[in-house]
């Protein structure tokens, strides 16, 4: 359905709802290179007044990617709630953003709300106003430790090594816990897609969470049918991994279909591992994703990077994080795209029900720097972040980026009073390393580098 | 090798930032500074040009200069899809059958300046090689096309990080057509000396290769189980 809207005396058409939706989108290099983005200031901001007045109804009766032809939109639309939305169905999205302004219940929300109608009205939100809601959503999920309590702030621990080379990813580990990071998970990105060496990496770290009794989980970010080989070949499997994307073709190009992931979940659930809870699912998810995989459907990437999060949702996650910064400049140039980015990624997922990190990075060929992370990562904080990433010295040797490191996390934390899970809190007590990192080893510590 | 005593000792097992101090919760200011010019070289790196008539000087056997559609390096940065095409201008002659090999510059000329040549010449390639610059990953996909090849090799230089600014990626595609996902790649990462060397990346891709020729596919159902107890298999690339 065509939408219209007159704005200094011109009259703006958008032909559809996807149409609408990306002219209305904060300008991002993404949109541009898939040709949808709003071609003059001006137009976008008709394109935002248009969106502010429409509907939020609409979003139930117009799909932006076919019924029809895409699991995520069956997804969206057979589990919606409509007894949920009831309270919000007479308000248009300029209405639904002063609604969440004013303060409302949110959780008593999330069922009725689907990822257009949350992306829609982050169009027409100020990075104030995706923090000052975002921070009102508390979202606790539990493993080994409790994740998203409020005042708590995790981390996830990323060891990687350009070989996997075991000795290498435990110094580095040990580096993290010296540091206090490690909460959220110990989450290692394999070199290769290999179930052997995945199989091991899962044995080494299983084993140094066990000799030292860490409240936390482990994982290793291999492929889901890699995971999946390890547990069945009898490797300790915390956590499933799988980056995800909004379409059917997106994840497709992941190799990954809902079903493989709702396998994959059953598999890691008869494990029994966790503690403290049953939250057994990590997905990773990132803006521009699905162009990169031609399967974007002519929809804008902050749209479908937010209907990747309902896929994420029917899985009870224990963590998801945006790569904000990861994709490259072709999708989020430079430090002001990334820094809103992680804020809308942030703020929708949140609205949705996830217990949502963002890795706060950047690469080499995107114009953006130290400072740029130090921003969005405070305005991060402020949002109420579940977890940022802790890489030794923001520098992943492995994945060739620059990330947040044990020390920008110690930093946030500081600065806002935030503290780690309480059960990682009081294990850094119990090893003597609450607000201090000693010279010396914890002498239980050297034992894990011993050949 | 002696276990750790002290939190320095941690930088003996990584090339990882470990063990940088702490001023506070800050890092101490000559870590921090070696960041930054480490940043600056990854940056000066992105931006690098390939030398093509040096690079075909190191190769045994000729190659065929080819270039995306990408103009310049402004252009290949913001436009992928441009540095997936080949340039219009270019035409290639069939090959049926063959599996091409392409050095691209990728988004590190430096990897691919430093390590290709040595790369080619320990895999024992043997069939048709291609330079290409302002090159996408997916180029290879286009480039296969045209020649109609059983399967493309692309060895291309990496995003640069800071302490690996010359890191070169091998993509192995079956079959490649343009529209190819990378779900049906394999891809073996951080080739380098002090990544994966040189020798340890082509016997991974020798094996990958007779593994791919034997199931006739490449992707996420070729998984990489080459045995650990390395043997060498004897593959005949043409």
């Amino acid at each position: 359905m065509p939408y219209c809207h007159t704005l200094g005396g011109t009259r703006y058409h958008f032909d559809d709802l996807r149409t609408l939706l990306a002219r209305a989108t904060p300008l991002r290099s993404g949109d541009v290179l898939a040709g949808i983005a709003a071609r003059s200031a001006t137009e976008r901001v008709a394109a935002q007044m248009t969106l502010a007045d429409l509907p939020l109804s609409v979003f139930l009766n117009e799909a932006v990617v076919p019924y029809e032809s895409d699991d995520v939109t069956r997804l969206i639309i057979d589990s919606h709630e409509a007894a949920a939305f009831a309270a919000i169905s007479h308000l248009t999205v300029g209405g639904f953003r002063d609604h969440l302004l004013t303060g409302c219940d949110m959780a008593a929300l999330r069922p009725g709300l689907t990822p257009e109608m949350v992306a829609a009205v982050s169009k027409i939100m100020r990075l104030q106003d995706l923090i000052a809601v975002a921070q009102r959503c508390h979202i606790t999920t539990a493993f080994r430790s409790t994740i998203g309590l409020p005042g708590r702030l995790s981390v996830r621990l990323q060891p990687n090594h350009p070989t996997d080379d075991l000795l290498g990813i435990a110094a580095s580990t040990l580096d993290g816990l010296l540091l206090g990071a490690g909460d959220a998970v110990i989450g290692i990105n394999p070199a290769t897609d290999s179930p052997q060496i995945t199989h091991r990496l899962l044995d080494m770290l299983g084993g140094l969470i066990e000799r030292y009794e860490i409240p936390t989980q482990s994982c290793v970010l291999a492929h889901v049918t890699t995971t999946l080989r390890c547990i069945e070949a009898g490797a300790p499997v915390d956590l499933v991994f799988q980056s995800i994307g909004g379409t059917e073709g997106t994840n497709r190009s992941f190799g990954v279909t809902l079903a493989l992931l709702a396998e994959a979940r059953d598999a890691a659930l008869s494990l029994n591992r966790g503690t403290v809870g049953r939250n057994v699912m990590y997905f990773e998810t990132g803006q521009g994703s699905a162009l990169s995989a031609n399967a974007h459907h002519g929809v804008d990437q902050q749209t479908i990077e937010a209907r990747a999060y309902a896929v994420a949702r029917a899985f009870d996650p224990l963590l998801v994080n945006s790569v904000v910064g990861f994709i490259g400049p072709e999708y989020l140039a430079d430090g002001k795209q990334i820094t809103r980015a992680g804020l809308e990624d942030h703020f929708c997922a949140k609205l949705l029900g996830l217990p949502m990190g963002v890795d706060v990075c950047h690469t080499n060929h995107a114009e953006a720097d130290q400072d740029d992370m130090d921003g969005l990562l405070t305005l991060l904080g402020a949002a109420g972040i579940t977890y940022v990433m802790g890489v030794p010295g923001a520098d992943d040797v492995m994945l060739s980026y620059q990330s947040t490191s044990f020390h920008d996390a110690l930093y946030l934390r500081q600065t806002l009073g935030l503290r780690p899970a309480p059960e990682f809190e009081a294990w850094l007590a119990r090893m003597g390393l609450t607000d201090r990192t000693p010279e010396l080893l914890p002498p239980s510590f050297a034992g894990a580098l011993t050949v | 090798m002696t276990a750790p005593t002290r939190w320095v000792d941690l930088k003996r097992f990584t090339s990882a930032r470990v063990a940088l101090g702490r001023v506070g919760n800050a890092v101490p200011t000559a870590a921090h500074l070696a960041f930054q010019a480490d940043h600056a070289a990854a940056r000066d790196a992105v931006h690098a040009a390939l030398d093509i008539v040096a690079l075909q000087a190191e190769l045994a056997s000729p190659a065929i200069v080819v270039r995306s559609a990408a103009r310049d390096r402004p252009e290949y940065l913001l436009r992928p899809d441009l540095g997936r095409r080949l340039h219009p201008d270019i035409r290639l002659d069939p090959q049926p059958g063959c599996i091409a090999l392409v050095i691209a510059d990728g988004l590190s000329a430096t990897a691919a300046q430093r390590h290709a040549a040595a790369l080619v010449a320990a895999i024992g390639h043997s069939g048709p090689i291609f330079i290409a610059t302002q090159a996408r990953v997916a180029l290879g996909d286009d480039i296969g096309e045209a020649l109609q090849a059983e399967a493309v090799l692309m060895l291309t230089g990496e995003r640069p990080g800071l302490t690996s600014p010359d890191s070169l990626g091998a993509y192995l595609t079956w079959q490649p057509r343009r529209g190819r996902t990378d779900a049906e790649r394999n891809c073996v990462s951080n080739i380098r000396p002090a990544g994966l060397p040189i020798p340890d990346a082509a016997l991974k891709l020798r094996w990958l290769i007779a593994e791919m020729r034997r199931l006739r596919l490449s992707g996420v159902e070729l998984k990489d189980e080459q045995p650990t107890q390395e043997i060498s298999i004897s593959v005949d690339i043409t």
